[in-house]
């Protein structure tokens, strides 16, 4: 147990790395994801269309991929994201970051789509004719009646998403971003002796992680069922 | 239809990409074959019997870990039956050493090992010895024993030709490139640059090169290596600020090994092998071929 004590302020920036990105493409993939949820049950042929192109080209392609096109495929067309270099204490947000980020969005957003259509769906078709028959617009049927329906209904499959968006952002380890699965292979490799206990050890800080998001996501469940 | 005609195109764009960054790690391993080495003849008591050189030896076949990705030292393009550089070069005076044919790919398995799986591979057994450009530390002999050094390497820089960066110096605060989990990122950190873990050397240099990332970190022969294939493009920078002892690993099981290894090695330093080996793989025109480095006494078994 020694290494990972000795190491603690490494792994402590590394799960921040982590967290940051889990935030940052959390957050985005879900006002992303619900846009082209929006866009998907829309009025407009063309949105309609498009989005559902959108969430079969993405979600049958592996994220590595996805994400290997922002970092490699993206700087020969001149897609560098060299616009970004944040600079918080010791975390550093770079073009590299940006790429990993961006890829865990575009990933993350088709299914927090589907998601959320599966939430809307579950809403009976009166609720949207009896919100259209009181002159609401589809922005307003939308955000003020059928969304805050559907989130109850679509909450257990978002925090699904969201679970595996958190576990997701490893990839971006061994593709230039210093976060907990990069730092575990430095470790492993500077400590050959002390293995076990180091794979162990983020295994466990990563279950915590993700309890506590179940925890979250259960809460809000309880919180919005109607009773 | 019009949904299969975006699909086909996208797919054509993720393809190019893809093939754009494999391409990039294609084009290597054209210089030179290496030196060939021929099987000694195994007299009988040669090896101590119930030793496991003399059980190698009886079995005829040998698997050792080398690295794939690393040019000069260990690299296998995809046309290759046997992979090429230095490490390889020193496994061959050893496979050799034991009467097995080290062109023979049916006695020897030149299995690909990464910096995360040699001591796994070493303590399962999948693998007889790892080659595979690999530093002796005090924490690694406490799983697998070292030997060697064969040879001694320090860690530079590669940056874009027209790049004005002289040294590590000038990279605090940047963002510097290496393998994930290797020694050589935790070194560029320990300097004060930003590391960015990759996955191989050649995804590294990609990023060097199209700007993605200042600078990339290793060892001064693999940086040559990516310097050569990319010539015009990439240049080695800056004095070596690391010192790695580069070492053959095999399993604690069997510490017999440890003499024989030292042995074959020093014979190889006197009989101009090692010389040999050097200049067919890392060595070059302009290069000088070092002294090769003392080794390490075997611990008392």
């Amino acid at each position: 147990m020694n290494v990972v004590l000795d190491n603690a302020g490494d792994i402590a920036l590394a799960f921040i790395y982590t967290l940051s990105l889990f935030v940052v493409a959390g957050v985005l993939s879900l006002i992303f994801g619900a846009l082209l949820a929006a866009a998907r049950v829309g009025p407009v042929a063309v949105l309609r269309k498009a989005a559902a192109v959108y969430v079969t080209l993405i979600r049958n392609t592996p994220l590595l991929i996805v994400i290997i096109f922002f970092r490699f495929a993206g700087p020969k067309i001149g897609l560098t994201f060299s616009f970004v270099d944040i600079r918080v204490a010791d975390i550093r947000l770079n073009n590299l970051y940006a790429a990993c980020a961006v890829g865990l969005v575009v990933y993350t957003s088709s299914f927090v789509c589907e998601a959320l259509r599966s939430g809307i769906n579950a809403v009976p078709l009166g609720q949207a004719e009896a919100a259209r028959a009181i002159g609401l617009p589809f922005g307003g049927v939308m955000s003020q009646v059928i969304m805050p329906q559907a989130m109850r209904h679509a909450l257990p499959p978002l925090a699904s998403v969201q679970i595996a968006l958190l576990k997701n952002t490893t990839v971006c380890g061994a593709l230039g971003v210093f976060e907990a699965f990069a730092r575990m292979r430095g470790l492993t490799n500077d400590f050959a002796s002390a293995r076990t206990e180091i794979f162990l050890a983020f295994a466990l800080i990563f279950v915590v992680l993700v309890e506590v998001l179940s925890f979250v996501a259960y809460r809000l469940e309880r919180r919005w069922r109607i009773v | 239809m019009r949904t299969m005609k975006l699909r086909a195109a996208a797919a054509t764009v993720l393809l190019t990409a893809l093939s754009g960054t494999l391409a990039a790690c294609g084009d290597a391993g054209s210089e030179g074959e290496g030196v060939d080495v021929q099987a000694e003849e195994v007299e009988d008591g040669k090896f101590e019997e119930g030793s496991r050189m003399a059980e190698l030896a009886e079995a005829g076949s040998i698997t050792i870990g080398v690295k794939y990705d690393q040019p000069g030292l260990g690299f296998k393009s995809a046309t290759d039956d046997i992979p090429t550089g230095f490490d390889v070069e020193i496994a061959k005076l050893l496979v050799a050493d034991l009467g097995i044919d080290p062109s023979d790919t049916s006695a020897v398995t030149y299995e690909e090992t990464i910096s995360d799986n040699r001591e796994p591979y070493l303590e399962a057994g999948r693998v007889d010895l790892v080659l595979a450009s690999y530093s002796i530390t005090e924490d690694r002999r406490k799983v697998v024993g070292q030997t060697g050094p064969y040879f001694i390497t320090g860690q530079q820089i590669l940056v874009a030709a027209d790049s004005d960066v002289e040294s590590i110096d000038d990279l605090v605060g940047e963002t510097v490139c290496s393998v994930s989990g290797s020694t050589s990122l935790q070194n560029a950190e320990d300097a004060g640059a930003i590391g960015a873990p990759a996955d191989t050397y050649s995804q590294c240099a990609e990023d060097v090169l199209n700007g993605t990332v200042e600078a990339m970190t290793t060892d001064g022969s693999i940086l040559l290596g990516l310097a050569a294939q990319n010539e015009g493009e990439l240049k080695v920078v800056g004095p070596e600020f690391s010192e790695e002892r580069i070492g053959v690993g095999y399993s604690q099981d069997y510490p017999e090994m440890c003499e024989w290894i030292n042995g074959v090695l020093t014979e190889a330093y006197e009989d101009g092998s090692w010389a040999e080996a050097f200049e067919a793989t890392l060595g070059g025109d302009d290069v000088e071929t070092p002294e090769p480095p003392a080794l390490d006494e075997c611990p008392a078994a």
